[in-house]
């Protein structure tokens, strides 16, 4: 199948495909599993509007993920402190919507700039070092961060948080409703659009040259990969999603809290992103889609000991091998298994996949 | 071909469970309350004493009022207030909460205002302490108290017993500076006389350096107030530095010596003499059944004045209920809470109905050991007190 729609591809662009070439434009076209995922989600606004609410957490979760991923899963590089765009961008909506303009779209815009600025001025920093300096360094960042929402205040409202925001109907037409429809609603859009331009951009030479460097930076700039900028680029990006993903929950919760600067958020991005998968982009949405209903299932059970449970929980995902889960079908028997095969390999014919 | 069958069968599937009713059906007769706290994490005392108070409540008065079963539905918010925020709506919308309490950290108060407005259902502040909260939503009710209201009494109290030179110490957050502010402020206003003002970090403090300044600056007494929880290092720390044998004196919020802990502080906490609405140790006959039956339903446990706000802000929903004789509709609920009073294990109470604040006796009290154990006794009372912040707004000062 894939070598039909090559030659088809190859005669339209005219010019020979090369290998690379034809296993990015293989792997930019939409598996099965992603349309079901989307049509999912997508249904479930008719199919539980009573649940919006822990849906659209899902989703903003799952954005910031996608983002950490970006970094991580095709970068390679470490951090504890993602927070820092996240909560930048929560502030940056909540203040703009206060004190200029309601309208959330652009308070969406304004934060992902905000973050994306912070991003590519504390990238620099991310150059340097390794791995543990990188720990180090994003740490550091976020806790910086951290400490100034807490003593500005007169900005932020400081330890209290910033009350009083109201944001106003999304493009002068929808208004937040005490359901959380329109929320969830606005929030997926947001993610699915985000998530195709994720995809696009990794599935590009500039992805595909961002996993050489993180498999080998130093082969990558001996091929001639400008790996310091490419570095600077993906971290900016990442910054500006994490961004719009926090400007997503002040703008649903229409309040912002010193909180969405506290180390444990970082710190549970990294951990729904393992629980996920790393480096494939919905590593961050299945890991945001587990994490958050555990989560939210074990604390209505038993509010007062539910992260025993999750501890646990995590812990056998990890003695079992996050592999071994992911791999489950190989379990399975033979034709069974390549029947699942064939379908997680389907994909639509070359009008929504590769040909432009 | 078999996985477009599998999205129409998703699709339909989808589908179908839109056209069945939305959200469960609940008998007219049970009202709900959404008691959110922060029960795991740092301030997971707070919840737990809360929780515990509300349940005591029932556990002595029943679960049926005018009527209607009163259920209550726990949930963690883990300190995180757009936790707090989306576990209100969906306990509002999907569980049909008639009230929503609990409310661990001001933060989290704040989160749940918009939400209250909004659904019209009242929210009972069981134990956030910055004077504001309640100005910003019409339906907010507080069962607990505000900083102010016990940190203006520990400044009078202090001026009446020859304190005239103070140095404060407080934690570095909105609490800790409201509790600064409003001391100096009635310390200052009737002739004291603040020596120096000491902010300590809110996350993992080590008071020692700071105890040395106080030290070095000799003042009378030392005012403090600290998030509950960090008391008894700060009383250890106190006594290691010698400041009691220097003669400074340690007056404090109650929230120092909160009674949870105040047994566990030992020997450097006697003679602490603090202002606060609550002490375990509290002389009245509802006091006394109170911690008796709280004790036995929770392992030996303490109450403290969470508890207490918990306890009152049940009977708050228990007593509008009755008043309005059935009717469970948010407003009406409201105006039957403005105005209430009456005799809590604390001492006498009532809801401010201007403000929705609560009006209660601060009492002085001092660490001594009782039967074995360190109990906050009271000496003294400052009766009827407002929260000074909102009154100090009305008469226009």
């Amino acid at each position: 199948m894939s070598s039909a729609s090559e030659t088809l591809m190859s005669s339209t662009a005219g010019k020979p495909e090369t290998t690379a070439m034809a296993l990015l434009r293989r792997r930019n076209s939409w598996r099965a599993y992603e349309i079901v995922l989307w049509l999912i989600a997508f249904a479930m606004i008719f199919a539980m509007p009573s649940k919006a609410l822990i849906l659209t957490e899902i989703t903003i979760v799952a954005l910031f993920a996608v983002s950490l991923d970006l970094i991580l899963g095709y970068a390679g590089i470490v951090s504890l402190g993602h927070t820092a765009f996240f909560g930048l961008g929560a502030y940056a909506a909540g203040l703009f919507a206060k004190h200029y303009f309601a309208e959330p779209v652009t308070g969406l815009l304004v934060a992902g700039i905000a973050s994306g600025v912070l991003g590519f001025v504390t990238s620099f920093l991310v150059l340097r070092g390794s791995d543990l300096t990188r720990l180090m360094t994003t740490l550091g960042i976020g806790l910086m961060l951290a400490e100034l929402a807490n003593q500005m205040a007169w900005l932020t409202g400081g330890a209290d948080g910033l009350s009083g925001v109201i944001i106003g109907p999304i493009l002068g037409q929808f208004e937040f409703d005490l359901w959380g429809r329109t929320g969830y609603i606005y929030s997926l859009v947001t993610l699915f659009i985000l998530t195709w331009a994720a995809r696009r951009l990794v599935n590009s030479p500039f992805g595909l040259s961002l996993k050489a460097i993180k498999t080998n930076p130093v082969r990558a700039s001996m091929v001639a990969i400008p790996s310091r900028h490419r570095i600077v680029a993906v971290y900016t990006i990442a910054a500006v999603y994490a961004g719009i993903a926090g400007a997503l929950l002040t703008q649903t919760t229409s309040f912002v809290s010193p909180d969405v600067l506290a180390f444990h958020r970082s710190a549970d991005v990294l951990l729904v992103l393992v629980l996920g998968g790393v480096g494939y982009l919905y590593g961050g949405i299945i890991g945001a889609i587990l994490f958050t209903l555990l989560r939210d299932w074990l604390s209505v059970i038993t509010p007062q000991y539910w992260m025993f449970w999750i501890g646990f929980v995590l812990i056998v995902i990890v003695m079992i091998g996050r592999e071994n889960l992911a791999r489950w079908h190989t379990f399975l028997p033979e034709p069974l298994r390549r029947a699942m095969t064939r379908i997680a390999n389907w994909r639509p014919g070359a009008k929504i996949g590769g040909s432009r | 071909m078999f996985t477009r069958r599998a999205i129409i069968a998703a699709l339909s599937a989808g589908v179908a469970m839109a056209t069945l009713p939305a959200g469960p059906s609940f008998a007219q007769d049970v009202f709900k309350v959404g008691l959110i706290l922060p029960m795991t994490g740092p301030f997971a005392s707070t919840g737990r004493q809360v929780e515990a108070g509300a349940r005591a409540y029932i556990a002595q008065h029943g679960d049926t009022v005018a009527g209607k079963k009163i259920e209550l539905v726990v949930r963690d918010d883990a300190g995180t207030a757009d936790q707090t925020r989306r576990i209100a709506q969906e306990l509002v919308v999907n569980e049909g909460a008639g009230a929503l309490a609990g409310f661990g950290l001001t933060p989290l108060a704040l989160a749940v205002g918009p939400v209250a407005t909004q659904a019209k259902v009242p929210a009972i502040v069981m134990a956030a302490a910055t004077s504001s909260i309640t100005e910003q939503s019409e339906f907010y009710v507080r069962s607990s108290g505000t900083l102010p209201q016990s940190a203006v009494p520990v400044a009078t109290w202090a001026l009446e017993n020859d304190i005239k030179k103070v140095v404060t110490l407080v934690s570095d957050y909105g609490p800790g500076i409201d509790a600064e502010t409003w001391f100096t402020r009635e310390f200052t206003g009737k002739g004291g006389e603040i020596v120096e003002a000491v902010r300590v970090p809110l996350q993992n403090p080590d008071f020692a350096p700071f105890l040395q300044r106080v030290r070095d600056a000799s003042p009378d007494a030392v005012f403090v107030f600290l998030p509950s929880g960090v008391g008894s290092l700060f009383m250890k720390q106190f006594a290691e530095r010698g400041l009691a044998d220097a003669g400074i004196k340690l007056i404090a919020t109650g929230d120092v010596t909160d009674d949870d802990i105040l047994n566990d502080m030992g020997q450097p906490a006697l003679g602490a003499i603090t202002g606060h609405f609550y002490a375990a140790a509290h002389d009245s006959p509802e006091n006394k059944a109170y911690v008796e039956a709280f004790k036995a339903a929770n392992k030996g446990m303490r109450p403290n004045f969470m508890s207490v706000g918990g306890y009152d802000g049940m009977h708050l929903i228990y007593a509008a209920i009755e008043a309005t004789k059935g009717d469970t509709g948010g407003e009406a609920l409201l105006e039957a809470m403005k105005g209430l009073s009456w005799t809590s294990p604390r001492g006498p109470i009532s809801i401010d109905p201007e403000t929705r604040d609560i009006v209660q006796n601060v009492y002085m009290r001092e660490v001594k050991e009782v039967d074995g154990e360190l109990q906050n006794v009271e000496f003294a009372t400052y009766e009827a007190v407002k929260d000074p912040v909102k009154a100090a707004a009305a008469s226009g000062n």
